[in-house]
């Protein structure tokens, strides 16, 4: 019965999608924006319907209605792991580590041999696994966010690194010599010419590390966390067999985490305005 | 890569590990202090409480003497290069590859999960890119979240779903490759629709005047067309199945595999241990990535389209 029912709603919710998918106005914003919608809605129909009807024990998996439950009930307790998570071990580490890339990498730009060399080891230290210096920055620097903003800090430095330096080589001779005809110095160049001409690849990189960024803070409180954050929070939880909780962090990390690209992807759009990837 | 570019490299290494090295002297000079002290040594100011009032290299330069010892301390705060390679060594030459203290055995363990999952995950990312690409439903409703999917940390889920099979009673390899196909899924995902869509009308038109049905379409010119897309993602998605693995092993108490020896070498006080698991998980992702790119020379340049790789 369950089965039938979960496959009636999967069929209602894929016809719709069909008819819209292919319908004439299928290209529209409304439209394209409504059908990955009533795709996660048919998922979470299924999902409730199968999990409350088969009795999966909410050991296994909660059904989403009490995960919205626990989420509202428990507001006061996600939004104090968000701020300690997400607010200070997150975003400290994140700025820390952006403004140190933008230095390295406007340092390295002044000689051709620094370039040379940074590129391939950045690209190369990127694909590292760095979260496994998380127990080590514990040690160093205590259970608090510190620790956490360190292990950040460090996870997003490569990536923002070798996109900053591919991008301030992104400029082309005939460029360069037009503004060396207009008697501009190393300095003018830079703000003028270069920097601009790099922000697209610049970011490229702050947009991969905002993911790197909040796996960092989450999977270091693994290692030893105050009593508060949402990492903490998940292996308690887990370690309790609350399920909701842990559905309800995860949520909280989904929204926090796509809100975070979603902004970076903002000020892109408003600072790179004039690139042809954002005019359409 | 010639040798021209192999030099720049290498001295960015070299600054890399000579600032390690530098770094080693304060980092350990107040563990170094009370541990000379206890064996006979003057130090200047004597109390050790009075020298928590000093940073690591003030006291290292008031105490010159302490200055070679901070490199051989047995439990550093940070290990000098010589001692996690001598720590290396010997984990991986001289024990059997099978005994539970052998680096190798945990490494083997890690990447088993590791591989396992990456075939998972590439497998049905390849299998769901050909469906987006050729249905405009599928397309609509699961290409936006597979976007979106990757902005969120999906790496919090690891515990649960170890929890959650293991409540089913599934343990060992099979949970941890899950979070690694997981991870591997859906950059393989992106990667390969964006390479099946790369031909252009002229190529897709060009096939038609030939008369190719769909299939042939598929097999001649949209997979060749997306190799260098494949490659690309598949080395982005073996790192993250190995993060995945590793991050799988934390929080279950696993007793083997690299997750397993930077906790215990957390829990347990040895340094080194830890050390040695994040160097080897570290060699393992370059080998992993290096062979990966291997492959894509080879397949790229029998392709023509070496040149461009």
């Amino acid at each position: 019965m369950a089965f039938i029912i979960a496959l009636t709603i999967w069929a209602v919710g894929w016809w719709i999608n069909g008819r819209l998918a292919n319908g004439p106005r299928s290209d529209s914003r409304a439209i394209s924006l409504l059908i990955p919608i009533i795709f996660g809605v048919t998922i979470i129909a299924m999902w409730e319907v199968l999990v409350t009807m088969l009795g999966v024990s909410p050991i296994i998996l909660p059904p989403p209605s009490s995960i919205a439950v626990r989420f509202a009930g428990e507001i006061p307790i996600l939004w104090a792991d968000f701020e300690q998570t997400i607010l200070k071990g997150a975003m400290t580490g994140y700025v820390v580590g952006m403004i140190a890339a933008f230095t390295v990498a406007l340092l390295a730009d002044r000689s051709e041999f620094l370039t040379k060399g940074i590129l391939p080891v950045g690209a190369f230290m990127a694909a590292l696994p760095i979260v496994g210096t998380a127990p080590i920055f514990v040690k160093w620097l205590g259970s608090d966010w510190h620790s956490k903003a360190a292990v950040v800090g460090v996870m997003v430095f490569f990536p923002i690194l070798v996109n900053t330096v591919a991008g301030l080589k992104d400029t082309s001779v005939m460029q360069r010599d037009l503004m060396r005809t207009y008697g501009a110095g190393y300095w003018p160049t830079l703000f003028k010419l270069r920097l601009p001409a790099a922000l697209p690849f610049m970011f490229n990189g702050l947009k991969i590390a905002t993911t790197l960024a909040l796996i960092g803070a989450i999977v270091a409180e693994f290692f030893g966390s105050p009593t508060v954050g949402m990492g903490f929070r998940i292996s308690t939880s887990v370690g309790q067999l609350a399920l909701d909780m842990v559905w309800a962090e995860i949520v909280v990390a989904a929204l926090a985490g796509s809100a975070f690209y979603g902004a970076m992807a903002l000020i892109e759009k408003r600072a790179t305005f004039w690139h042809p990837s954002q005019r359409s | 890569m010639n040798i021209r570019g192999i030099i720049p490299a290498l001295v960015v290494v070299g600054v890399i590990f000579a600032i390690w090295t530098a770094a080693v002297i304060p980092m350990n000079a107040h563990l170094t202090a009370d541990q000379a002290q206890r064996d006979g040594l003057v130090m200047t100011p004597e109390a050790p409480r009075d020298r928590q009032d000093f940073t690591g290299l003030t006291l290292a330069i008031k105490n010159p003497a302490i200055i070679p010892l901070t490199y051989t301390l047995t439990r550093p705060r940070l290990p000098s290069p010589h001692q996690v390679a001598i720590e290396m060594y010997e984990t991986i030459f001289t024990k059997a590859p099978t005994s539970r203290r052998s680096l190798v055995y945990h490494g083997w363990v890690t990447l088993s999960a590791t591989l396992l999952g990456f075939v998972i995950g590439t497998t049905l990312g390849v299998l769901l890119a050909v469906g987006i690409v050729y249905n405009r439903t599928m397309d609509k409703s699961v290409m936006p979240w597979a976007i979106t999917s990757q902005t969120i940390p999906i790496l919090a889920l690891a515990p649960m779903i170890i929890v959650m099979l293991g409540a089913i009673g599934i343990q060992g390899l099979l949970p941890k490759s899950i979070i690694s196909a997981y991870l591997s899924f859906f950059p393989v995902v992106v990667g390969m629709v964006k390479g099946l869509r790369s031909p252009d009308g002229m190529q897709l038109d060009l096939l038609r005047t030939y008369s190719a049905n769909a299939n042939q379409g598929f097999w001649k010119l949209r997979l060749p067309a997306s190799m260098p897309y494949l490659f690309a993602s598949l080395k982005i998605g073996i790192s993250a199945a190995l993060v995945g693995a590793i991050v799988g092993e934390l929080p279950t108490g696993a007793r083997a595999g690299f997750g397993a020896r930077m906790l215990v070498g957390d829990q347990y006080g040895q340094p080194m241990v830890t050390w040695a698991a994040l160097f080897g998980a570290a060699i393992t992702a370059a080998l992993l990535v290096a062979i990966l790119s291997w492959i894509e020379r080879r397949t790229l340049t029998r392709m023509g389209m070496g040149a461009t790789a």
